[in-house]
Formats: structure tokens, C-alpha cells, sequence
């Protein structure tokens, strides 16, 4: 077996035209020579395949990640330009083009090696996180929130300090003078002793020849001079006029638009359609028959949309049609109910004898929480234009995959993968929803038949019934307590585990848990949605923490604080956003308060949610939020990012329902699957801990607590537990005041 | 043939009369600063001016703008001409996430600043809250208006002090 070397996870190499090129190879090999065409001009250095040096002393940071709205472009350019001290004012930003030499997929082979030597401030990062790392980056994939911890803190960083170490090594050895008297800032190498000073652009020719440091010196946290800060971020100012690219704003000579229906039952496929009957209206080009679904091409959008919905379609509905919401919650209820303590039942985590506690507990209760499946519903609808000419496939479009779309595409319409190339856009909203394929694969089969560029652009009434949903599901809790109520055990009992993994634990010291749970399958697809399980573990665990404080008689911050003693971390999150929100503060009349807390992708989050239920109607006045993301590289991002996760969580726990109706999606736009609009949109505060622990993402952690601290805060207010989601299911007009299941 | 006035130029196109003034506006014309989202006046991302007048251009009929003048996200202000102060003030509060439907909030925020140089919160709840953002940029859209009033009236005062 090949043995992986630090020399193969650093190299440098010449490539030809009298370009500079250095590599930063995670995998064996140089990479430099296969990117460079793609990234640099012949006069540009190279530096490694995430950065590259320009003749006018500009740096370019070439970022593997799409960007939507997260800030990542922004803040993995200042990871690099940190280490590199770099002129942050003359630091560019490139996407990396959607190529296999970008896979962040060798990014995790990197950690199998075994023979690579990580520094010390890396262990933590790679210890316990290689599992996901390797599930999440698979390819050049943007989610799960791992971008800043695998990309920032395995590339960006270790390419910034290496070419400045190899920059400085140059100087040095022009200068005749050691290397220990220089000092590089601001894209700069200056001389003290000589009063010199050049650019980092004239010492590059000479840097390229010389070795990449085995162990580039990485600054620690006091050294930052870019990360810690929050510089505007560079995708912000064009798209305030208008000016940047979406995937549907692709605009190509001779294109034409498509419109899809796709069969109304999931599994339903094309019986039967009439072409002649929209063959008379203007700008048609083609009907295209996809199986599950039937495509119009027109020379215009709108003529597309208006033949479709004239078209004569039938579909069958694959058996499936009987299908109700309620029947998916009843094989819900049934599975969990045949499968307890049987061989169907997993096992989640264990630990005591939960169920012997159970049995002696002095107070037992018990609770059952369910949520309903979830569209993403992002602005921008899918969307993909395909051209497919000369063998070849080419793709415009946002997505958070670009290498897996680019496989699934090559197989859809036999085309090597090689051969598809995907031009990646801004995203109007990702969340999980760009990940998966289906829209493209359409794209390329009708441009497959029509050999003109095709922009196909899902309505909106397309994106909410053929989504892949955050699942539906139940999950079923007891608690034993003593007498004082104190926690005894811990019961879970859930529906269909998916990912992460410990998105059902709890962080609380209770000696005696057992979390089970039961695969129940329905024909409905579903798939990653913004922080994935943690969206509905956390609303479970947290909602029933609380209900369990209520039986104990007491506080549910302090209930919580006694059972995280062993864990610092969480009760500096807990504490920070207790006294911040003012917590055992007055409120005024019909208000309520609520706290909740939960990690997810390595970082803790706390909410405080302040509510008025004013005849029925819930407001959300303010949430205060505490986050441990180990240290915030770019801290108005993160708060961005907290405001941004808090929003979309609380517009599902206030609304957010799909449901089967004779197999199909019920909803189908906004008026029927509604938003959180501005005039509900609650004041948000963020206050950050930066613990110097490993760094955890952004992106998904704030969504998760939000449902429960919300639904906690309208038990205050109210005396009603909501069980199930979304609130606006349930008659909070008139209270059915502090009543609690009590066993 | 229909005639348009589109950011104060004229434009000659070849469409059904029906045929809604964004997918004219989009391609056609070519301007893609306004977006599509709904299709059914829910969301707001497809928001251009009237006459001055905030409307959503995917359910007005191309017709309904003869003889008009449209002002688009494109023609309100750029990086080269000139940001108008609500573009200013979003990039000075980092409003936009994904951004999509920030030419839809702008737009709509300078029409309530046209009649309303300083909306309470009140104002702008009711102005807004027609435009959908699922990114959650909303208190900063909030900040960024009022932002931007602060900017726009200290430019109506300036000429006074001169004078």
C-alpha cells in the first residue's frame, strides 16, 4: 500500500508559460498542474491549489464551497489571508470550479492517511469528526457546517502559513539576511535592519522553487489579525443592485426555457398525454417525457409555463394514492407500539437501568412530541439550464454538490461525469434542498433531446410538493423521578434515526437513559433540512426537560443548571443567555419566557424566547442567544448566521407544515405553506462565547433550539405544552391552565 | 409589439399582452435583478416600481405597464452610477444572506421611503411585510431602512444649511 508522506501533503512544482505554482497536495501527487488552467492566468503564481499571487500583489483565495448567504467566501479568504498576512484590502475571492482536484472528498482521505503528521490545535477537529467529515464531504459538498472547521482550518490556513513561510524563505535568501530578521505584513516582507521592503508578488518566482515547509507555523488566537474581526463580506455588495448571478439568471445564445409537472403522487409515472393539444401556442419547441414527469420547451418562460398547464397529462399514482397524513402517523404509532423492547426496537444509547429506575421512581411522567414533514422552500426555486453538445454536458445552476450533481447528471444521460462541468452561481437559499439532484437531472435530459441550452425553472407550487422533506416523526419520553424531583431515567422511544448521529443525547447527568428507536419507512422522500435530526431531537428533548422541571416544581434554568455541573461548556452557554435575557425578570401581562439548549455540529447554542399570546395569537417579542462555537472567526457572521438559523426554525415551529392528502403534497405556495414575515420577526441578540475549543459550525446550530424555547415560553404564558408542531395547529385562545400529565 | 419605459429607456417588445411584466422585465428585456418566486403576488421578490408605486410584477400583466414607467432594482442605483442610500445602508448593516430577495426588499423599502422619509416601526411592518426573506435578514432590513432614512434626510437638510 502507498505510504502517504508529509512531502506528498505539501508540494511544489513549475508549471509551464513561466507560471509559479506551489501545491498544498492533501492527496498524493501535485495538484497544481490539473487546476491551473482553470484558476490562474500565465501570470499569476499559484500558490497551492487555494491560492494564487498576482503580479499586482493581489491574493486570491479560491474557495471549494458554495456560497449562500453563509459568508463562507469571506470568511475562509480571511483564515487564509490571517496565516498568510495578507493585505486583506487587496484579497480576492474565487469559487473553486467544480473539478475533482477540489473534492473536499480528499480533504477527509486525508485523515485516513495516518501518515500525516496534524499539528496539535488540529486532533481535536479530526478526533470524533472524521465520521461525519467523511459522510458530509464526501465530495466538494457545502453543508453540515463544516466548511470553516475542515476547509478553513485543514486548507486555508495551512496553504496561507505555508506560502508565507517559502515568501519569507526567498526574501531571505535575496537579501542575504536571516529569516528570523524579517517581517511579512500586509503583503508585504520588510527588512527592518535594511530599511527594505518588497512585495510578496516579487519574491513569488523565487519562493516557487524552494520547498513547502513540512509544518507551517500556524498563529495561535492572540496572533489573528483578520480572524476575529468581522470585515464586510465581499457577495454582499452585489446583491444589493441587482447585479448578481443566481443559477436562474443564466442567460446563453439560443436558449429556451422549460416548464416540469412532475406526477402529483410520489412513485406516480406518466400514463398518458396529448401534445396536440398545445401544439398551436406560441413559441412551443417540444413536449419531453420524462417518465415521472412531462416537460413543455418554449421560447419564452412564460409560454412554457402557460402550454403546461394546458397540456392534457394523466399520471398514475403508483398505488400510493390512499395515502393521509393521519395513516403516516398511525404506522408511526403502530411501529413504535409492536416494536417496544422487541427485536425492531435499536438501540440508540444506554446507559444504567433506565427502566428499572422506571419502576421505583416516586414520579413518572411521560409525554409524546410529533412533528410534520418540511419543505426548505428556498426563494430561489430550483432551477438548472443545461446545454448538452459535442459528448459533452455543461450545467448552470447553485448547488451545494457540484461533483455529485455532476456524476448523477453523466449517468442520467450517459455522458462521463468528466465530461459534465458545473458552473456554480450564488444560491438563493440552499439549506439542504441543494444537495439533491433531481432538478438538473431534468435539465440535462431534456437539453439532452433538444441540443440547445434549456434553463428549466421549477413554479413554486413544483418546489413545495417535490421536495425532499425533513421527515415527519414521534418520539415517546417517560422520566422517573424522586421525591424531590430530581431526575432518575431517562426514556426515549423514536421514529426513523437518521443523521447526526447524536442529535437524540442529552447533555444532562441523569445516571439511568435509555434512547431506542424504530425504522419506519413511508414512500414520502425526504432528506437533509438545515441542523437534520437536531431539528426535531432538540424540540423533543428540550420540550420534555422542561416538562419535567414543571413536575419537579421547579425553575426550568435551574432545573437545567443542576444537571450540568460535569459540563462547563453547556452551563456557560446556559448561564450567558439566562442573565442576558434577565431570566426570573418581570414580564409584562400574557407573556411568557422560555429557555432551551442544544449542540449540534460541535457548537452549544442557549435561546431565551420572550412571547405574548394575545387571543390565541402568538408574538415572539425577543430571543437572546448564547453561542459556544469554540471561537468565532468572523463574529457578525456568526451572529448573521444565529439570526438566520433562529428565523428559519421559528417560522416552522410556528407554521411550518406539509401534509400527505390521497398521497400528494396538500400545500403548494406560500399562501398555504406561510413564512415568517417581517412584522413577526422578533428582536434577536447574540452573545458569543469564545471557549478556545474545537471550532464548531455556524450554518445549522441555531436553528435547533429554537422550537422548543419557543414552545416552552408559550407553556409560561399559557399553561399549554405544545406536543405537536407547528403551533398554529392548536387553540391557544383559551388556556387549559397549567395542566401537566402528571402519572 | 409593446412599448416600454424601463429605468428611463425605452424598450420595443415582441410578447403577448398577457404575459406577466417580470417575465418581460427578466427575459427579454434581460434585466434578472428582479426575481421570481411565487408567481402569485405572496412573496415580493418580483418587486418594481409603478410610477413610483411598489407592485409585483408576476401577476401585472405586461399590458398594465404601457405608457408607464417601470423602475427596476437595476435603475434605483449601481456600483457605477451610484448606490441609492438604502443600498448603502444594507451594505453597511451586512443585510443580505443569500440575497435573493433583497431586490424585492429594497425596492419596496425605497417606495415607503418615497412617501414616508421616517417610518416607525409600525411603517415599515406594514410596507414590508409582504416580502418574504428565508434567510431571516429581517432586523437587519429593519436597521438598514431606518439607516437609510437617517441618510436620506440628512441629505434633504444639507442645501438648507448652505442656504
Amino acid at each position: 500500500m502507498a505510504k502517504w508522506t508529509r512531502r506528498a501533503f505539501i508540494t511544489t512544482g513549475v508549471a509551464a508559460g513561466g507560471t509559479v505554482v506551489f501545491a498544498v497536495a492533501i492527496r498524493r501527487g501535485d495538484r497544481t498542474d490539473k487546476v491551473i488552467d482553470l484558476v490562474a492566468d500565465s501570470n499569476d503564481a499559484l500558490f497551492d491549489i487555494w491560492l494564487k499571487i498576482s503580479p499586482d500583489n493581489s491574493v486570491t483565495a479560491i474557495i471549494p464551497h458554495a456560497e449562500m448567504g453563509q459568508g463562507v467566501h469571506t470568511t475562509l479568504a480571511m483564515m487564509l489571508a490571517d496565516e498568510l498576512d495578507a493585505d486583506w484590502n487587496k484579497v480576492e475571492i474565487l469559487e473553486a470550479p467544480g473539478d475533482k482536484e477540489y473534492a473536499n472528498y480528499a480533504l477527509a482521505k486525508g485523515y485516513t492517511a495516518g501518515e500525516v503528521d496534524f499539528p496539535s490545535w488540529l486532533i481535536d477537529s479530526v478526533d470524533g469528526f472524521f465520521f461525519r467529515a467523511t459522510q458530509v464531504m464526501s465530495l466538494q459538498i457545502t453543508g453540515g457546517s463544516t466548511s470553516v472547521r475542515t476547509t478553513g482550518q485543514l486548507a486555508m490556513r495551512v496553504a496561507g502559513a505555508a506560502a508565507r513561510a517559502v515568501l519569507l524563505q526567498a526574501a531571505a535568501a535575496e537579501w542575504q539576511v536571516p529569516v528570523a530578521k524579517l517581517i511579512a505584513r500586509d503583503s508585504m516582507i520588510i527588512h527592518d535592519g535594511s530599511k527594505r521592503s518588497a512585495t510578496y508578488a516579487s519574491f513569488a518566482p523565487a519562493a516557487a522553487k524552494l520547498s513547502l515547509p513540512d509544518k507551517p507555523l500556524l498563529k495561535d488566537s492572540a496572533e489573528f489579525r483578520i480572524m476575529g474581526t468581522s470585515p464586510p463580506r465581499r457577495d454582499v455588495p452585489e446583491k444589493v443592485d441587482g447585479s448578481a448571478l443566481f443559477g436562474i439568471d443564466t442567460k446563453l445564445p439560443g436558449m429556451k426555457y422549460a416548464a416540469v409537472r412532475a406526477a402529483p403522487v410520489f412513485g406516480g409515472k406518466i400514463k398518458s398525454y396529448d401534445a396536440s393539444s398545445i401544439q398551436d401556442l406560441p413559441g412551443i419547441r417540444r413536449v419531453v417525457d420524462l417518465d415521472d414527469a412531462i416537460a413543455v420547451v418554449a421560447d419564452g418562460y412564460w409560454q412554457a409555463r402557460q402550454a403546461l398547464d394546458r397540456l392534457q397529462v394523466e399520471f398514475d399514482d403508483a398505488g400510493n394514492s390512499g395515502w393521509e397524513q393521519g395513516d403516516i402517523f398511525k404506522q408511526f404509532e403502530r411501529d413504535l407500539d409492536e416494536s417496544a423492547d422487541g427485536d425492531n426496537e435499536k438501540t440508540d444509547f444506554e446507559t444504567g437501568n433506565a427502566r428499572a429506575m422506571l419502576a421505583t421512581a416516586s414520579q413518572v411522567i411521560d409525554a409524546e412530541y410529533r412533528v410534520p414533514f418540511l419543505a426548505h422552500a428556498t426563494m430561489e426555486p430550483m432551477n438548472c439550464t443545461a446545454w448538452v453538445h459535442d459528448d459533452e454536458c455543461e450545467l448552470w445552476l447553485g448547488t451545494q454538490n457540484p461533483l455529485g450533481f455532476a456524476k448523477d447528471v453523466g449517468d442520467a444521460i450517459e455522458v462521463d461525469s468528466d465530461k459534465v462541468t458545473v458552473h456554480n452561481q450564488y444560491l438563493g437559499g440552499g439549506f439542504g434542498r441543494r444537495g439533491f439532484s433531481d432538478f438538473a437531472i431534468q435539465a440535462a435530459r431534456i437539453a439532452a433531446e433538444a441540443h440547445y441550452p434549456v434553463k428549466l425553472i421549477w413554479s413554486r407550487e413544483e418546489d413545495t410538493r417535490h421536495d425532499h422533506y425533513r421527515q415527519a416523526s414521534i418520539s415517546r419520553f417517560q422520566a422517573g423521578l424522586d421525591a424531590d424531583g430530581n431526575a432518575l431515567a431517562w426514556h426515549n422511544h423514536y421514529v426513523n434515526k437518521y443523521d447526526p448521529e447524536e442529535a437524540p443525547h442529552i447533555p444532562y447527568a441523569i445516571d439511568d437513559q435509555r434512547i431506542v428507536y424504530t425504522n419506519s419507512e413511508t414512500y414520502v422522500p425526504w432528506g437533509l433540512w438545515r441542523s437534520v435530526d437536531h431539528s426535531l431531537h432538540a424540540f423533543f428533548t428540550e420540550s420534555f426537560i422542561d416538562e419535567m422541571a414543571i413536575a419537579a416544581d421547579r425553575d426550568p434554568y435551574e432545573y437545567r443548571r443542576n444537571l450540568l455541573g460535569h459540563e462547563p461548556r453547556f452551563l456557560a452557554v446556559l448561564d450567558l443567555a439566562a442573565s442576558k435575557a434577565g431570566w426570573g425578570g418581570p414580564l409584562p401581562e400574557n407573556a411568557g419566557r422560555g429557555i432551551s439548549i442544544h449542540r449540534s455540529f460541535g457548537t452549544i447554542v442557549a435561546e431565551v424566547v420572550d412571547v405574548e399570546v394575545v387571543d390565541g395569537d402568538v408574538s415572539v417579542l425577543r430571543v437572546v442567544c448564547a453561542v459556544d462555537a469554540g471561537f468565532a472567526v468572523n463574529p457578525d457572521g456568526m451572529a448573521a448566521q444565529m439570526e438566520s438559523g433562529i428565523a428559519y426554525g421559528m417560522t416552522a415551529a410556528l407554521y411550518g407544515e406539509i401534509s400527505i392528502r390521497h398521497g400528494a403534497v396538500a400545500q403548494s405556495n406560500f399562501h398555504d405553506y406561510p413564512m415568517l414575515r417581517i412584522n413577526k420577526a422578533p428582536l434577536i441578540e447574540t452573545h458569543i462565547i469564545n471557549s478556545g475549543e474545537s471550532l464548531g459550525g455556524a450554518g445549522e446550530p441555531g436553528t435547533p433550539p429554537i422550537a422548543p424555547a419557543l414552545t416552552n415560553a408559550i407553556y409560561d404564558a399559557t399553561g399549554i405544552r405544545i406536543r405537536e408542531l407547528p403551533v398554529r395547529k392548536h387553540d391557544l385562545g383559551q388556556p387549559d391552565y397549567r395542566e401537566t400529565d402528571v402519572a | 409589439m409593446i412599448t416600454l419605459s424601463i429605468n428611463g429607456e425605452k424598450h420595443l417588445v415582441d410578447v403577448e399582452s398577457t404575459t406577466p411584466l417580470l417575465w418581460v422585465i427578466r427575459d427579454y428585456i434581460g434585466l434578472t435583478g428582479t426575481k421570481f418566486s411565487c408567481g402569485i403576488a405572496q412573496c415580493g421578490a418580483c418587486t418594481v416600481h409603478l410610477n413610483g408605486t411598489a407592485i409585483r410584477s408576476c401577476v401585472t400583466p405586461v399590458q398594465a405597464a404601457v405608457d408607464q414607467e417601470i423602475t427596476t432594482i437595476e435603475g434605483i442605483g449601481s456600483h457605477q452610477q451610484g448606490l441609492h442610500p438604502l443600498q448603502q445602508a444594507w451594505i453597511d448593516e451586512q443585510v443580505p444572506q443569500c440575497g435573493y430577495c433583497q431586490s424585492g426588499q429594497i425596492m419596496s423599502a425605497a417606495a415607503l421611503l418615497e412617501k414616508n422619509p421616517s417610518p416607525s416601526d409600525a411603517d415599515i411592518d406594514r410596507a414590508m411585510a409582504g416580502i418574504i426573506c428565508r434567510c431571516g435578514t429581517y432586523p437587519r432590513i429593519r436597521k438598514g431602512i431606518k439607516r437609510a432614512a437617517l441618510a436620506i434626510n440628512a441629505l434633504h437638510e444639507e442645501p438648507a444649511a448652505d442656504g
